[in-house]
């Protein structure tokens, strides 16, 4: 369904991408782990066209995600940030219908807001924080205001950028299991980046390691640990020794 | 001979950077001209502008033309007094208020003011990936920030230097009246009987024009911003230079093409 052919990024002469290829199948949930600052966020928003590849083609459903309407494409998606970005002129509960509010899913008031309580109590969060501002909330919670607003349109795919990170371990429990269930019951196509090993356990089909540029390994989860690969071996057990320095 | 070409060289440098700013400026006003032509509208938004250009402004846009009409009241007196023509006060005041005293403080306030704030606004929503998140739901951050600004600045901003212009004339009058012996009837009669629909009019355009370039040029900078906690401070910074000389450029081509003839 998503297919990276060749992506290649720099930012002046730090070259980011050099030449990612991946392919994530319809309804499955993708994990991408790899060190901090190896262009995981940067890949995710090549798809979205939130940065533009230097080379290399990105294809959905076949077709290139730089052609054709963006409109209908967007509204295909539903994104969390890494830093949650919720709009801060804007109460919480707006944040998280803001799609529902206007364009073509536009739809009354008290219904948007109805959804986006329902939305709110799905990522663990009361009714009560819906009026106040993001600015008010703590920053784990404005995480899952970011997680409920990605999923509040109901999208066909979604990227969640570091959904745990930041959260307690009950917490990460509950927001894995609703990416779990986003996954099964809605079908919906999921890329996930995290670097919580646990959380890859509980919500990835598939496990793809990104370093130095490329997808160092990628394949089902099961085959994580007897993968042979250094890379994700050093990743998994988190050891200073190895083919990843620790100074990136 | 190399200091020369050196110097010749920047300099060209310079003007060709400057002229490659003005065209990126100009791309930008007409991408937001398309984008206010063309759906979706977000009236909710234009709604907030038009509080937040227009009637927040107000205070300062009063007290800032009702200091400078009677400052201005007081100067001609004191000068018209060289060569005995106090009487020419409420003219004077008039056509210096609505002609040009009105727009361009108004235009600089709102500078000081909007530009700068709009600015700030933008880029931290640039720089916090707020605008990447508008664009992910679908939303045109053209349309949604910049369009309901720019327009309700061209709207709302000749409405303020309308005010602006009348409490202007009646600082001045307050002065002439309570200091400088005037009679107030007379002073308000001249006023009228002097003041041509041509200035009110001319008054009220430069006052879109500036509103235009006010809120264009903060919502240019916001959108341009540079990374991090620094690149919105620069943001502003260069939004609102760029808007004041704007308007003293723009208030200095108008004012030619109006009254030259
Ligand atoms: N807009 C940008 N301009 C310049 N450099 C950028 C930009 N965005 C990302 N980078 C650089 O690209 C590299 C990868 O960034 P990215 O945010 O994708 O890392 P990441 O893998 O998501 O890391 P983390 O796990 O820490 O979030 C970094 O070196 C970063 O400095
Ligand atoms: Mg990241």
């Amino acid at each position: 369904m998503i297919k990276f052919e060749g992506i290649k990024k720099s930012f002046g002469d730090n070259h980011v991408l050099r030449g990612v290829d991946l392919h994530i199948p319809k309804g499955e949930s993708m994990v991408i782990i790899g060190g901090s600052g190896t262009g995981k966020s940067v890949a995710l928003k090549c798809v979205l066209g939130l940065v533009t590849p230097d080379e290399g083609t990105i294809l959905v459903d076949g077709k290139d995600a730089r052609a054709g309407d963006r409109d209908a494409f967007l509204a295909r998606f539903g994104m969390l940030f890494q830093a949650a970005a919720l709009f801060d002129s804007l109460p919480v509960w707006q944040n998280v219908a803001f799609r529902l509010m206007r364009g073509s899913l536009k739809r009354p008031e008290e219904e948007a807001r109805a959804i986006a309580i329902e939305k709110l109590r799905r990522v663990g969060l009361k009714a009560d924080v819906a009026d106040r501002l993001p600015a008010e909330l703590s920053g784990g919670m404005q995480k899952r205001v970011g997680l409920a607003r990605a999923i509040a349109a109901e999208p066909e795919i979604i990227f969640f950028d570091e959904p745990t990170t930041g959260l307690d371990p009950i917490m990460s429990g509950v927001i894995n299991d609703l990416i779990r269930e986003i996954v099964v019951e809605m079908g919906a196509t999921a890329m996930t980046i995290t670097h919580d090993m646990s959380s890859v356990r509980a919500i990835a089909d598939k496990v793809a390691m990104l370093h130095d540029g490329v997808i160092q390994w990628t394949g089902p989860v099961a085959d994580m640990d007897k993968s042979g690969d250094p890379y994700v071996t050093q990743f998994i057990s988190g050891s200073a020794d190895g083919p990843i320095e620790a100074v990136r | 001979m190399s200091l020369l070409a050196n110097t010749l060289g920047s300099l060209g440098a310079t003007f060709f950077a400057f002229l490659a700013a003005i065209g990126r400026v100009a791309i930008f006003a007409a991408q937001t001209l398309r984008h206010a032509l063309t759906p979706p509208f977000y009236i909710k938004e234009f709604g907030q502008a038009l509080l937040s250009v227009g009637y927040f402004s107000l205070p300062v846009v009063g007290l800032t033309t009702i200091f400078t009409g009677g400052a201005l009241a007081l100067q001609i007196y004191a000068g018209g007094a060289r060569f005995n023509a106090e009487a020419v006060v409420p003219q004077i005041v008039a056509i210096g208020m609505v002609r040009e005293l009105g727009p361009v403080l108004v235009g600089l306030m709102i500078a000081a003011r909007v530009t700068s704030s709009i600015a700030a606004e933008i880029a931290t929503m640039k720089v916090t990936e707020q605008i990447d998140a508008l664009v992910t739901l679908s939303t045109h951050p053209m349309k949604y920030l910049t369009v309901p600004r720019v327009l309700a600045a061209l709207l709302v901003v000749p409405l303020l230097v309308g005010i602006g212009d009348i409490i202007g004339i009646m600082g001045g009058y307050l002065v002439a009246t309570k200091t400088l012996g005037f009679n107030e009837a007379a002073y308000l009669q001249n006023t009228a009987d002097f003041l041509q629909a041509s200035d009110i009019i001319s008054s009220l355009i430069k006052g879109s024009v500036f509103g235009g370039i006010a809120a264009i040029m903060g919502c240019y900078y916001g959108m341009n911003s540079g990374r991090g906690a620094q690149g919105v401070g620069k943001a502003t910074k260069s939004s609102v230079e760029a808007a004041a000389v704007l308007i003293l450029a723009a208030n200095f081509i108008l004012t030619g093409i109006f009254f030259s003839a």
